[in-house]
């Protein structure tokens, strides 16, 4: 029992992490119409300023301030200097675009920071494990990275549902062309919301540092989870990013769980164990194209 | 989400693209002679990779270009056909039967046809279920089928798993030596001459006229009493198969299969191939593919951090030629000769 | 018309841009990895290479080294190996990191009478049946890496063991080779997926599984991850680690800190061995890049490259032409190695001894790997009697 709440408590915090990279991602796509490659390369871009600040500093604290900061110049800067004289062009040229970006950031990372992985320390007051119940031990770390996810969400809401820059954001999901007609300055709308989806994915890089590796290439492997969440939830949907990230975490950490075991009730061991790994790496991938056949547009479409 | 607009109008070809292709032809039939001459003979390897991406890109561009269908999971056809070859081949020197059924096979009139069968069977099952869905969702769906596939391919230990398949052999033909490279190249340049033609050809058909105003503007077509679902589904599968064949030609060219072939970054590159070259023109894929390569093989051999080369390179080009190749060439051309030594 | 002209211009000044030099230098073509998050792997092997060549030669003879990057795609390596051998006529060759790689283009190159010294890669079908007689592996056989941490751990006394790696070819070896040694039981095997970078899920299930000790190969940013996840679950320090060396090389050491002490690692070499060859080469590394650069097993193994060619182009007086005589040289490997104990076996794989190497806080508090014991001399490697050559 404590097995399983500690697994839902791993699906939750994988959960929150594709969130923060989602949330970004499912506006600049729903808002703007571009299919951003490079928005793993911010959550890269987060990972190694911080990351590097925090080891100058000696203090993780002060690496937060420098990854959001990081991220979200080079999200603003890659928004006026390419980004934004491509919203006319073919989704294509975007992907293109895009895609260059990704191949120079990886490069230039490699000129900075050279091409070994950089190692990032904990926070004193975060490290170690707390007994949460009887038996269940759990990082303080991970229940942070968790609080944080579920508070930017709930920062994100207020923030689309209570402000203006919200209401035009929303207006922006569901027709474009009207909040176009509506005489807002839509370039500085979109500036907005690229810098901010490029700001929460530095802030997913830096926190995820102390778990995982801060290294070259991280951010192509977790785009492509983020797309998935983002095109099961629905394009432009916050809500349904939410509730995808959520869904996909917990799902894709239980399979990994509990798949192997459950195959080896019916053969032998090496065999259920290499059989079931094979179908949970295909998991969130049937689970999107269960989803696409079953609601073609996602859970959460907000547009036509 | 409206769905993929291209503005690039797809063009029929006429008869001076008929000209300029027999040109190139000729032209790429001297290559080898032209190649060892000049005492490069690694060049006509590097053309037989550019033909073997410009088959799977222009089969990419065939609904892309012209169904307006963003594929990206195209790689897993290419991969299916690759896997044929090296399968067939792992049965033919095991003399054992796939799956208990079926002999292996060394024979190119076997396995070339074989594996475009595979990718096609394959591009039906998935054609059949994408096609449910449009614009970004297809494009979603069909990486997700590709992603599955990479994974199966990568737990079989039975076929390499993660290293792959050896194929000690390149697959013979009757009466000629396979071994050598430069009839490797000549049987590519042939197939791909007919794969362009037979591509020509069903561009200008009634069933790509029909394809292409699908693209441009569905209700029409719809009230003109056209099923768009069923032709899409067949231009699926035909451009399935078309990438299975490179896929297959790719396995006999480099002797080698592993999932790497499926990959997300492959079907990525095809669509790139087909983006530098040009959206819905017949032969825009094949300089695309070559503009690719060729870039890379420089790039690499200047500088380890080529990748930073490449992407201002593409971005050069998305910015300020508008996805078309030309400028790219232009720009090509002015910097060679200054390196030249 | 005008286009394919253009084109056909193209080509010919592709072709110039890559000049063939006089034949003078013995040319060594190295084909790694140096893009993407392996890069810092191929970048020590060309490294630790280039400390070997004085002056540019190699035994006394004038080399021209030629790296190039695969960015880890066989079809690249492939290609690579093809245009250094018809272009450049290059006939050594060396650098691939991985076994899928190295599946593609290693047999187009020993088929075509060039020379392949492995530095890290050496897959058990190379080993084996395929084994051939212009195929050298300097370092190991991939199973004997597993083999010494299943040795490692018997050495250590444990009764069980929970063991991990990721679902691909190379992990399966993995547990497949530490099995072979291993006297103890297995409480539990888990494969782990290849894209995979949070493991809180595997340290949960050894956690209720409660073994004796846990082995586990994840080379690079998943290793990093792995050890890192496990100091976080409280699990270090509680039950204990056995690892291979990819799994803890010193980049990855540095990169882990303080949650990779108290590691028990398998290794046929470490910086701290005290003989004569591999004090100079420590040297070397320190004085060429500086003592903040870690030294990895790859750097030794380039190194290690390096010295094989130099002795074999020092004996045959750099005449390559006369292939037998030259793979007689390689075969022989007459130069003092850095890790001591070694020979090419019947296959041209190394016999080496192997050692148990731990992770202590160094003199500064830093953690690094020191030398325990010799856990096994002059091992070879499983496949060598199936080499036929």
């Amino acid at each position: 029992m404590t097995l399983l709440l500690e697994q839902l408590l791993n699906g939750l915090q994988f959960g929150v992490m594709l969130f923060l990279l989602a949330a970004g991602l499912t506006l600049i796509f729903g808002i703007m119409g571009v299919i951003n490659l490079a928005h793993g390369s911010l959550y890269m871009v987060g990972a190694y300023a911080g990351t590097w600040v925090a080891a100058q500093t000696g203090s993780f604290w002060l690496g937060i301030p420098a990854a959001l900061g990081a991220a979200a110049l080079t999200g603003v800067a890659i928004e006026a200097l390419v980004v934004r004289r491509l919203y006319a062009r073919d989704h294509l040229d975007q992907v293109l675009a895009t895609f260059a970006i990704l191949l120079m950031a990886n490069q230039l990372v490699t000129l900075i920071f050279g091409r070994q992985p950089l190692y990032t320390a904990m926070p004193e007051a975060l490290s170690g494990s707390v007994e949460l119940l009887p038996g269940l031990f759990y990082p303080p770390y991970r229940l942070a990275i968790i609080a944080v996810g579920l508070l930017v969400a709930l920062g994100l809401w207020a923030l689309i549902n209570r402000t203006r820059i919200g209401m035009l954001v929303r207006a922006g999901s569901t027709n474009r062309e009207m909040v176009r007609a509506l005489g807002v300055d839509i370039r500085l709308l979109y500036t907005v919301v690229f810098g901010l989806g490029a700001l929460l994915a530095g802030l997913a890089g830096f926190i995820s540092g102390p778990v995982m590796a801060v290294q070259v290439g991280m951010g192509e492997q977790i785009l492509l989870s983020t797309f998935v969440v983002v095109v099961i939830g629905g394009v432009g949907s916050i809500r349904g990013a939410f509730v995808a990230s959520l869904a996909l975490g917990v799902i894709d950490t239980c399979l990994r769980a509990y798949l192997p075991g459950l195959l080896r009730q019916v053969m032998a061991g090496p065999e259920a164990d290499a059989l079931g790994i094979g179908i949970s790496s295909m998991g969130i991938y049937l689970l999107m194209a269960i989803v696409l056949l079953v609601k073609p547009k996602g859970l959460f479409a907000g547009n036509g | 989400m409206a769905d993929i607009d291209l503005t690039h109008g797809a063009q029929a070809p006429g008869r001076a693209p008929l000209l300029r292709a027999l040109a190139a032809l000729v032209v790429l039939a001297a290559l080898p002679t032209l190649a060892s001459a000049l005492g490069y003979p690694a060049l006509t390897s590097l053309v037989t990779r550019i033909l073997i991406y410009g088959i799977a890109a222009a089969s990419l561009n065939f609904i892309l270009g012209y169904g307006g269908l963003v594929s990206f999971g195209h790689a897993a056809f290419f991969g299916i056909g690759g896997y044929v070859v090296g399968i067939l081949y792992q049965n033919y020197s095991d003399e054992t039967l796939f799956l208990g059924l079926v002999p292996g096979s060394n024979q190119m009139l076997i396995t070339l046809p074989a594996a475009v069968l595979v990718a096609g069977a394959f591009a039906a099952v998935i054609g059949a279920l994408s096609l449910r869905t449009g614009g970004v969702q297809f494009i979603m769906i069909t990486l997700a089928f590709a992603q599955m596939l990479f994974f199966l391919f990568v737990s079989l230990k039975a076929y390499g798993g993660d290293d792959g398949l050896i194929i000690r052999r390149t697959n013979e033909l009757p009466g000629l030596n396979m071994r050598d490279k430069e009839v490797v190249y000549y049987v590519c340049l042939g197939i791909a001459a007919l794969f362009f033609a037979g591509l020509a050809r069903l561009i200008r058909s009634p069933f790509g006229n029909v394809l292409n105003g699908l693209r441009q503007n569905e209700r029409r077509m719809v009230a003109l009493g056209v099923a768009p679902y069923r032709y899409r589904l067949v231009a699926f599968v035909l451009s399935g198969m078309g990438a299975g064949l490179a896929g297959a030609l790719m396995a006999n060219f480099l002797r080698f299969v592993s999932p790497d072939m499926m990959h997300w970054t492959k079907s990525g590159e095809l669509l790139i191939m087909v983006i530098l070259g040009g959206v819905g023109t017949l032969f825009g894929p094949l300089i695309g593919a070559a503009a690719y390569l060729v870039l890379e093989t420089l790039l690499a051999s200047w500088t380890e951090y080529w990748q930073l080369g490449l992407g201002l390179v593409l971005l050069f080009v998305v910015m300020r030629a508008r996805g078309g190749v030309r400028a790219l060439i232009v720009a090509l051309g002015a910097l060679l000769p200054g390196r030249q030594k | 018309m005008k286009t394919s002209l253009r084109a056909a211009l193209m080509l010919t000044a592709l072709g110039a841009a890559l000049p063939a030099f006089a034949a003078d230098p013995v040319k060594i073509g190295m084909i790694t990895t140096l893009s993407g998050p392996a890069g810092y792997l191929g970048a020590d092997i060309r490294d630790g290479f280039a400390l070997a060549m004085k002056d540019g030669t190699l035994g006394g003879v004038p080399v021209e080294l030629m790296v190039e990057d695969d960015a880890l795609k066989p079809g690249q390596g492939r290609q690579i190996a093809e245009r250094f051998m018809t272009n450049e006529d290059v006939k050594l060759f060396t650098g691939i990191v991985f076994s899928n790689v190295a599946g593609a283009t290693v047999p187009d190159i020993v088929d075509n009478g060039g020379f392949y010294v492995s530095a890290n890669a050496a897959p058990s079908n190379m080993a084996g049946e395929e084994c051939h007689e212009n195929y050298f592996a300097i370092a190991w056989q991939n199973d004997s890496l597993h083999e010494s941490g299943g040795l490692v751990a018997n050495e250590l006394g444990y009764e069980n063991a929970f063991i991990l790696a990721p679902n691909y070819q190379a992990g399966k070896d993995a547990l497949t080779g530490f099995k072979r040694t291993f006297k103890g039981e297995i409480a539990g095997e888990i494969y782990t997926r290849l894209d995979q970078t949070d493991f809180a899920a595997e340290m949960a299930q050894i956690r209720a599984a409660n073994p004796a000790m846990v082995y586990q190969f994840h080379p690079g940013g998943l290793g990093i991850a792995f050890m890192r996840q496990y100091q976080q679950a409280g699990l270090l320090g509680t039950i204990p680690m056995v690892v291979s060396e990819p799994s803890l090389d010193a980049v990855i050491l540095k990169a882990v800190g303080d949650a990779a002490l108290g590691i028990n690692v398998g290794s046929h070499w470490n910086a701290d061995f005290d003989n004569e060859a591999n004090k100079t080469f420590v040297a070397a590394w320190e004085q060429a890049y500086g003592a903040d650069r870690p030294i990895t097993t790859y750097a030794e193994q380039g190194y290690e490259v390096g010295l094989l060619y130099a002795s074999a182009l020092e004996a045959t007086g750099g005449d390559i032409a006369d292939e037998d005589a030259f793979r007689e040289a390689l075969r022989a490997a007459d130069f003092a190695s850095p890790r001591g104990n070694f020979s090419f076996g019947p296959n041209q794989h190394p016999v080496e001894d192997w050692f148990a190497l731990e992770v202590v806080a160094g003199p500064d508090g830093t953690p690094m790997l020191q030398t325990k014991s010799k856990v096994v001399e002059n091992y070879g490697d499983f496949y060598s009697e199936d080499c036929q050559m």
